[in-house]
């Protein structure tokens, strides 16, 4: 069994050189299957035999990506076509991209025509959940993934396997919220990287193995003394907040972060798909229909700032800070909706954008220093 | 009256030097008075409903209007309604507002955006001057479908909110594939199904269905009238002006379930055939090349695109988007694929690029005009591969420009003349080739 040090090391170091998980997935004469953000139903993947691989784009320099994507398109997925064009990714057996938003749509086809070496996988999920219909509909959706996917591995997924990777997912949901929740008692040894680097490595991860690891962790912090931290407590919003030249500002700032709604964390493990109620690929369509306050996600009344607000109240949180993904919609609708709620509710926040290619983070220093203040 | 260009030696040359005396005004042809009786009629009726306590909507662009028709609901239509704000160059103090006390973010739809500004108004929580005086009632429910975008889905859940209406919703799913999968049929029949449920419980009405057999034969009548208008453009040269049938939009989206566009569809095909039959044109210059709009509209400089188009004596023949309206079927399951398949922003590349490449093949075009819409990220972040796919098997050239369909700081005059005169020489090139053999 490896320390709190080390396993923590391992899982910073798996962010930090993702290739290298890949490449040793592929030693294993696995077969590796890229998931575009976000929500890919990576048990499918899991359950025929596969290893799904988060593709949640990272630094790199946008050249080949200006045939296909405008200037004012997301920075993830201008990486994303960016890093695939230029062979980062081969190895991969195949991408599978979620038509979540508009621009994830036009994905789909900038892949297909673009990176002709890797397959693509299309999914689009059912936005209106109350109609009984979305179910059956989803349920079909997962079956054309399952036919693609078995045009892979030249075998189709069985039950028992889905079933069997159902259950590794939702022991992963629960790791990681029993994650989050000691984190909060020992915020002086889980700072925002650290933090971040704990969730962003599942992507790298076979799951059973990062729940492995994720135990471990787990059985580590509740062995350490309650740590009472004396900086401030905030909860991020949005869809990522990285790279960790970002979070090295919050860090100076001895603000920690103990709860988040980022699609890149949380907001995946909020949701267990139920235990019960039909077969694997049913059960994952009930899941789906039981998530909730996700931009990418149409719900009524707006429920995000409300989320938020609770999120604050629970974790001991003094503010948020909204993480706006440059150019993306979904979240810029849900932003002065939920900015409200929390003004409505005292709650501080502060914006700051989001993009991956950024060179300085002067403006963003500042900002943060500024609501440390208010805070 | 025709003008023609004189012929010198380059086609930059032949722009007129100054601005050319004023002209009386051709006067208007009878399917726009109609058409203008038309709109008037629908603000006004939404508004006389609303007076009697009756439960008025708004509703996106490509919803099955059917439904609401059947039950004789008064439907307003957002996206037709801020493109016209955007038209008259009057979006600025709704974008001022939006952006600003609103709080949203510059990057979204300019549509969105000033429908959001006008509703805070109509909610009471912003004061701008409405220059309509208010005729955009406000709503009591909303219809949504996502085929046009995704952005649509959000734009009304914040209008839900903010006036605590419902929303009624049809999802019709990307098609990722080249053809509607039957679980989407199924699962969009299923809500329209449900909808026509749900809309009878909320405004008190009573599903009639033999009207509904009645209002899609209507539907049906237009889209033909419609698609037939557009068709007739493929005669040399094209009857009228291209940019003059986006005015004839409104007919099919938000009345297109109605006689009146009967009305006005059928007298713009009189009035097109009897160019054709006098070998006249509405389009005021020679036609010398024959191009492909691809996009929206850019509404708030559409005087500056067709001044500069009619320079070079360039008439749209073909649009990739006013066909979006004519939606043709014949029963249920019909309706809930062709609302799957209706706007090609739902659909995949391959359909893209089929649909257009028919319309270059049968409307004769000599190129494209591609209008990067900055308020629109579901056209421009798959148009360049498009683009580039569809010129390559057309053997067309193609050129974009920077501009938006309702926001007036996105476009530069200078770019747009650059463009076009840039498309226009190689369309000069290629011409000349052709004629030499």
């Amino acid at each position: 069994m490896a320390d709190l040090n080390q396993n923590l090391a391992l899982l910073k170091a798996a962010c930090e050189n993702p290739k290298a998980r890949l490449d040793y997935y592929l030693s294993q004469g696995k077969k590796v299957i890229g998931c575009f953000p976000p929500y890919t139903p990576e048990e499918l993947v899991h359950a025929s035999g596969m290893v799904p691989m988060g593709l949640w784009g990272g630094h790199a320099e946008l050249k080949l990506v200006k045939s296909y994507l405008p200037a004012f398109a997301c920075p993830i997925m201008q990486s994303n076509m960016e890093l695939a064009l230029n062979g980062a990714y081969e190895g991969l057996s195949a991408v599978i991209i979620p038509a979540m938003c508009d621009t994830l749509r036009c994905m789909t086809q900038n892949w297909r025509f673009g990176v002709t070496s890797i397959p693509m996988i299309p999914i689009v999920y059912p936005q209106n959940r109350t109609s009984p219909a979305s179910v059956d509909y989803l349920i079909s959706e997962y079956e054309t993934v399952l036919t693609m996917l078995s045009t892979i591995t030249g075998n189709m997924m069985n039950e028992k396997a889905l079933c069997e990777s159902i259950d590794v997912y939702n022991e992963h949901h629960a790791l990681m919220r029993e994650f989050d929740r000691l984190a909060n008692d020992h915020l002086d040894v889980i700072d925002p990287k650290v933090r971040h680097a704990v969730h962003k490595s599942a992507f790298f991860y076979e799951k059973s193995e990062h729940n492995a690891i994720l135990r471990e962790i787990v059985e580590e912090l509740k062995k350490l003394p309650i740590h009472r931290w004396a900086g401030k407590k905030v909860v991020l919003a949005g869809i990522t907040c990285e790279p960790d030249e970002l979070l090295d500002i919050f860090a100076e700032n001895r603000i920690a972060v103990v709860a988040d709604d980022l699609a890149q964390e949380s907001r995946q493990y909020r949701t267990d798909t139920p235990a019960k109620g039909g077969g694997g690929l049913k059960r994952l369509a009930l899941q789906w229909n039981d998530r909730y306050g996700c931009s990418m996600i149409h719900e009524l009344g707006k429920p995000r700032g409300e989320m938020l607000v609770k999120l604050c109240r629970e974790n001991g949180a003094q503010g948020v800070i909204s993480c706006m993904m440059k150019f993306c919609d979904p979240e810029e609708y849900d932003q002065p909706y939920y900015e409200a709620d929390l003004r409505k509710a005292d709650y501080p926040y502060v914006a700051i954008d989001i993009d991956q290619q950024n060179a300085s983070y002067e403006q963003i220093r500042t900002r943060v220093e500024t609501f440390c203040e208010m805070l | 009256m025709r003008e023609s260009i004189t012929n010198t030696t380059t086609q930059a040359e032949a722009a007129p030097a100054a601005a050319p005396a004023p002209k009386p005004k051709r006067p208007k042809p009878k399917s726009m008075i109609m058409l203008g009786e038309q709109t008037n009629a629908l603000f006004e009726n939404a508004r006389l409903a609303k007076e009697r306590g009756e439960k008025v909507g708004w509703s996106a662009s490509i919803f099955p209007q059917e439904i609401a028709e059947t039950l004789g609901l008064n439907i307003l239509y957002p996206e037709n309604h801020s493109a016209g704000i955007a038209a008259r160059h009057q979006a600025d103090p709704f974008l001022q507002e939006c952006e600003g006390s609103l709080g949203y973010s510059n990057d979204l739809c300019a549509y969105a955006k000033v429908n959001l500004a006008y509703a805070s108004v109509l909610n009471g929580e912003s004061e701008v001057e409405l220059p309509d005086g208010g005729k955009m009632v406000k709503p009591d429910f909303l219809l949504l479908t996502n085929n046009i975008c995704n952005q649509l889905t959000k734009w009304y859940e914040n209008l839900a909110r903010q006036m605590n209406i419902p929303i009624f919703f049809i999802d019709t799913c990307y098609n990722p594939f080249d053809y509607v999968t039957e679980t989407r049929v199924r699962y969009v029949r299923a809500q329209i199904d449900q909808l026509i449920q749900d809309l009878c419980a909320f405004t008190g009405k009573t599903w009639d269905e033999e009207r509904f057999k009645e209002v899609m034969k209507i539907s049906q009548r237009n889209s033909y009238l419609w698609e037939r208008a557009n068709n007739l453009m493929d005669h040399k040269p094209a009857p009228i002006g291209g940019f003059e049938l986006f005015n004839y939009m409104s007919a099919m989206v938000c009345n297109r379930g109605k006689t009146s566009s009967t009305a006005v569809l059928e007298q713009l095909n009189a009035e097109i055939e009897e160019n054709i039959k006098k070998g006249t044109s509405t389009f005021p210059v020679e036609e010398q090349y024959r191009i492909s709009w691809d996009g929206i509209a850019c509404w708030p400089y559409l005087s500056h695109n067709l001044r500069t188009l009619k320079k070079y004596g360039i008439n749209m023949v073909a649009s990739s988007y006013g066909k979006a309206w004519a939606i043709e079927y014949e029963d249920l399951d019909g309706m809930a694929r062709a609302y799957c398949f209706a706007s090609t922003n739902g659909d995949n590349a391959t359909t893209m690029i089929s649909r257009r490449m028919e319309a270059l093949k049968k409307f004769d075009c000599e190129g494209t005009i591609y209008h990067v819409n900055r308020s629109c990220k579901v056209m421009d972040c798959q148009m360049m591969e498009v683009q580039r796919q569809l010129s390559r098997q057309a053997g067309v050239p193609f050129t974009s420009f920077d501009g938006d369909q309702a926001d007036y700081r996105n476009y530069s005059e200078a770019q747009f003349e650059t463009r076009i005169q840039g498309l226009v020489e190689v369309m000069q090139q290629n011409k000349e080739a052709k004629n030499n053999g």
